[in-house]
């Protein structure tokens, strides 16, 4: 059965887009036939996090617009053999999308793909609404830190009572608690939520943490999803993340502080 | 807290840390917040509250704040809660 996953969080510049490109090509890496839709339109971003903005010719509204076949807008990964990415529009309004068109192309998708991976614009308007009202399985990303997480927590109401699983009567959104920029030493000097906290306000299963990381910043330069970074942190734990969601038992990783050398120390102490 | 071991705290920087402010106050907030939202506060609320206050006050003169109305979950029942602080001068 395929599956349509959203990456939300409410609350803007928490990773979603940085996690939709790496979990979506972490998922493309263990064989899964995947496709990673950007719902901002007006905003599009995904292209750039992807690299591949030099590629797009044309969008998801052109599509539902009827104007071009599914096919032509698809632009296909240039690091994963089984990733391809739909854009959103540059030009456009959010209003230019619409449920019916969305459900046509989510629908056209399923007949080739096994996972569906929606980018979601920040906010609770018309654009998140569309990108998590079809959704199977929810990634919420959140940040430590009580803007992010009161946000995630009125993500997930509205799925709770809008998407169209609970709209149908249907089995519930599958929900997974993603944990982003998080910073163990803080959370160890009592500086920030710690991950027990946030899961203990949000009460839904953890899927992952992804560290603080420098790298991210060295991703989106680059236009590499971070996730491709080898000997990284945060690529490590994104494959953690997308091994625990394709079913596997990893333990979390870096959610206690490194230890510091005796010379680090030293250092850090002058 | 005593002066004294207040004093002991504050030379040991045992001051409360922010992050379990934070999560205080986001439990605080989100129960708010979840109270008010979906199937849990069904839209003849706020008049069973209108009408219940005006029964009250035909009988007994009481501070509107101090009348709480509020539906809670407990398990599998719905309760309703209506608490009155009634004015010292009618208890005695």
């Amino acid at each position: 059965m395929p599956k349509v996953i959203v990456v939300t969080s409410g609350k803007g510049g928490v990773g979603k887009t940085t996690t939709s490109a790496s979990f979506s090509s972490g998922l493309a890496l263990r064989g899964n036939k995947t496709v990673v839709i950007d719902f901002d339109v007006g905003l599009r971003n995904l292209d750039l996090i992807m690299g591949c903005e030099r590629r797009v010719v044309y969008d998801i509204i052109n599509v539902i617009n009827g104007e071009i076949s599914l096919k032509q807008a698809l632009i296909k990964d240039k690091n994963c053999d089984n990733l391809y990415i739909l854009p959103a529009s540059q030009t456009r309004d959010k209003d230019a999308l619409n449920l019916e068109g969305v459900e046509r192309i989510l629908n056209e998708l399923k007949e080739s793909f096994d996972c569906i991976v929606c980018d979601s614009p920040a906010g609770i308007e018309s654009g998140a609404f569309m990108a998590m009202y079809f959704a199977d399985e929810a990634l919420v990303v959140t940040n430590p830190e009580v803007s992010s997480v009161r946000d995630s927590d009125r993500i997930l109401g509205i799925l709770a009572a809008k998407s169209k699983r609970a709209v149908d009567g249907l089995e519930p959104v599958k929900e997974h608690l993603l944990v982003t920029r998080y910073a163990p030493d803080r959370v160890e000097a009592g500086e920030m939520l710690s991950v027990t906290d946030i899961q203990e306000i949000l009460r839904i299963p953890l899927l992952g943490v992804i560290p603080e990381s420098e790298t991210i910043l060295q991703a989106s330069n680059s236009g590499t999803p971070a996730i491709h970074l080898e000997k990284s942190d945060v690529a490590e734990a994104y494959k953690d993340v997308v091994a625990r969601f394709m079913g596997e038992e990893v333990p979390m990783r870096f959610i206690t502080p490194e230890k510091k050398s005796f010379f680090k120390r030293l250092l850090g102490g002058l | 807290m005593s002066m004294i071991s207040g004093l002991l705290e504050y030379l040991r920087g045992n001051e409360k840390k922010t992050a379990s402010i934070a999560k205080e106050r986001l439990q605080i907030i989100l129960a708010h917040e979840r109270a008010g939202r979906g199937a849990s506060t069904p839209d003849y609320m706020p008049a069973l509250r209108e009408e219940l206050l005006a029964v009250i006050a035909k009988y007994i003169h009481v501070d509107r704040d101090l009348i709480k109305v509020q539906l809670e979950k407990h398990g599998e029942y719905d309760v309703l809660e209506v608490n009155i602080t009634l004015p010292e001068s009618i208890r005695n």
